[in-house]
């Protein structure tokens, strides 16, 4: 006979039972590794050696590397190319999916498809369509007269190649977030507007863009975070090359802790990473004081 | 927005032309797949050879154990999602509804990793596994995803709406709180439970750069990794390449096409509204 008193209705004791195997796993694998990353940042080792701190030596390094600054040049470059047009292009297609269409379920799925595979089915796929001889790019290409570089081989196109397989990938999630942002605006502001004979143009400027600002704040932020961490692309149609012209950040870290074993340099980048996406985090966070209207 | 008369036909033009450009890649993998080897490397592009060649995929798993690929990846990815699913409804559940002392600190701190990047903390998990001479096991890719932030904040943030009555009936009548998560959280939040697993299955079936990290042997590795490593030893069996590629999309885009609105409701939910 059980009583109310039981532990069994203590909210502490189901608590800690209820959250135990979650907790393990969470420091396992992610706080504490957060901190012994710190920690190993401070430290020149290599897997091989024996662990031995060497203070700042590391983040030295990284300011004299002349590879780094080329390799942030290059992440900055990506983001600053293909967040914009990606968050440009996926809002003017879900304000276009945003009425009563009879495809709509078949736009949203082809959308969508190429959101769902994998970054290397997309690759692949990719640099067949890249190929300079016989791809189907330089192909369409030549119809307007136009003939199409060696994209992935050449230090000018490689990287926007990467830009436009990477915006081809994530338009469809954007766009159904916006689709769901824009859903959510309230038909009567517009209703108001068409009595004032307000043109389809200035709706949408003066009423569509304030509203959806949230959304769109939303959307900037995660594209931005997800930019600067671009890793599988690079790696898998251009191996950061030619001449480091696509070696993201990522990349180099990568390269630098499972090709060079440089655990400790690594680490170091990878906290530079780490500080990059926070402040960008919290310069937006800051600056949506300004620009999102409640 | 009152319709204007050219909106409609302007709009399925843009979105026609839209949704070529997305699938056309997938269709010409697919034709691809179908050719045979000289009929790849023939200019102008033609959409399908003479003949079609579905020997590519009979022979794909001569060369690399593809079928082997496919079971290690179901595998790991069935383990992680039950798994994942289970620990992140239970911890969900703790942090909406149960009291306890430091209950918000903890949360904050979940909160908090969400910010990191996946790199920050890959190199010690790589040591931790190979101190535990984990590498080159699947356990190196199961055991750091079967809890995850992210997961357990969304199911936080969706049991928090729901309303407080039926726990409190279900209070009176002398229910624990582990049975008022297991008769009335979970049953009332199964769309939420299944919009997660949906994504956790997208993030593990697609997941290349842990199998990257952590596999080095053949017979222990993914679709997505297997897929990798043909491409860079034969690189120009286009044909070969593109019948794997059919073959790693193919099941994911069956799930897509049979569970599209909850993958839509995925998206919607983890975008929050932007709130």
């Amino acid at each position: 006979m059980k009583t109310r008193t039981s532990v069994l209705y203590k909210d502490g004791f189901w608590a800690f039972l209820m959250l135990l195997p979650n907790i393990v796993g969470f420091l396992m694998f992610l706080l504490l590794p957060v901190l012994a990353t710190f920690v190993i940042s401070f430290s020149g080792w290599n897997l091989t050696d024996s662990f031995q701190f060497n203070g700042f030596r590391n983040y030295k390094e990284l300011f004299q590397d002349p590879v780094f600054p080329q390799v942030l040049g290059n992440t900055f470059y990506f983001t600053l190319v293909s967040v914009p047009v990606g968050i440009v292009l996926s809002l003017l297609l879900a304000v276009f999916l945003n009425q009563k269409l009879n495809l709509m379920r078949f736009y949203r799925a082809a959308f969508f498809i190429p959101v769902i595979s994998s970054m290397v089915a997309v690759g692949v796929i990719w640099q067949w369509i890249y190929n300079p001889e016989f791809g189907l790019l330089n192909y369409a290409l030549s119809w307007f007269g136009i003939d199409g570089p060696a994209w992935l081989t050449s230090t000018h196109w490689a990287m926007p190649a990467i830009i436009i397989t990477s915006i081809w990938k994530s338009l469809g999630f954007n766009m159904l977030i916006f689709l769901a942002g824009l859903q959510s605006i309230s038909e009567s502001y517009y209703e108001a507007a068409d009595i004032d004979g307000a043109s389809w143009f200035s709706k949408f400027r003066n009423i569509t863009v304030p509203l959806l600002s949230p959304t769109t704040f939303f959307v900037t932020v995660m594209s931005v975070i997800n930019s600067f961490q671009v890793f599988d692309t690079v790696y898998l149609m251009t191996q950061g090359g030619p001449a480091r012209t696509t070696s993201v950040l990522v990349f180099y870290i990568f390269q630098n802790a499972f090709q060079y074993f440089r655990m400790g340099y690594a680490s170091a980048m990878a906290y530079v990473l780490f500080f990059i996406v926070l402040i960008v985090t919290f310069v937006q966070f800051w600056r949506q004081k300004k620009w999102s209207i409640y | 927005m009152k319709p204007r008369y050219w909106m409609k036909p302007a709009a399925h033009a843009i979105l026609l032309l839209g949704s070529a450009v997305m699938l056309f890649p997938f269709i010409w993998s697919l034709c691809t797949s179908l050719k045979n080897l000289n009929e790849v490397f023939t200019y102008p592009p033609k959409f399908l050879g003479e003949h079609l060649k579905f020997s590519n995929y009979l022979h794909m798993t001569d060369r690399f154990p593809f079928d082997l690929f496919f079971f290690n990846t179901l595998k790991i990815t069935v383990i992680v999602v039950v798994f994942q699913l289970v620990t992140s409804s239970m911890a969900g559940y703790v942090f909406a509804r149960l009291r306890f002392r430091f209950r918000d600190g903890l949360f904050g701190l979940y909160l908090a990793t969400l910010m990191v990047p996946a790199q920050v903390t890959m190199i010690p998990t790589f040591l931790l596994m190979k101190f535990y001479g984990l590498l080159d096991t699947h356990w190196s890719l199961i055991l750091p995803g079967l809890v995850s932030a992210f997961g357990t904040f969304l199911l936080r943030q969706f049991f928090s709406t729901i309303p407080g009555a039926l726990e409190e009936a279900a209070k009176i009548d002398g229910c624990t709180p582990f049975g008022i998560y297991w008769r009335i959280f979970v049953p009332l939040s199964k769309p939420a439970l299944a919009t997660l697993g949906i994504f956790i299955t997208m993030g593990t079936w697609n997941d290349f750069v842990n199998p990257l990290v952590f596999l080095s042997s053949m017979k222990k590795m993914t679709l997505t990794l297997g897929l990798a490593n043909m491409q860079g030893l034969y690189s120009t069996d286009w044909p070969g390449l593109m019948a794997a590629t059919v073959i790693t999309v193919l099941p994911i885009l069956i799930v897509f096409l049979l569970a599209q609105d909850l993958f839509v409701r995925g998206v919607t939910l983890s975008g929050l509204k932007g709130e």
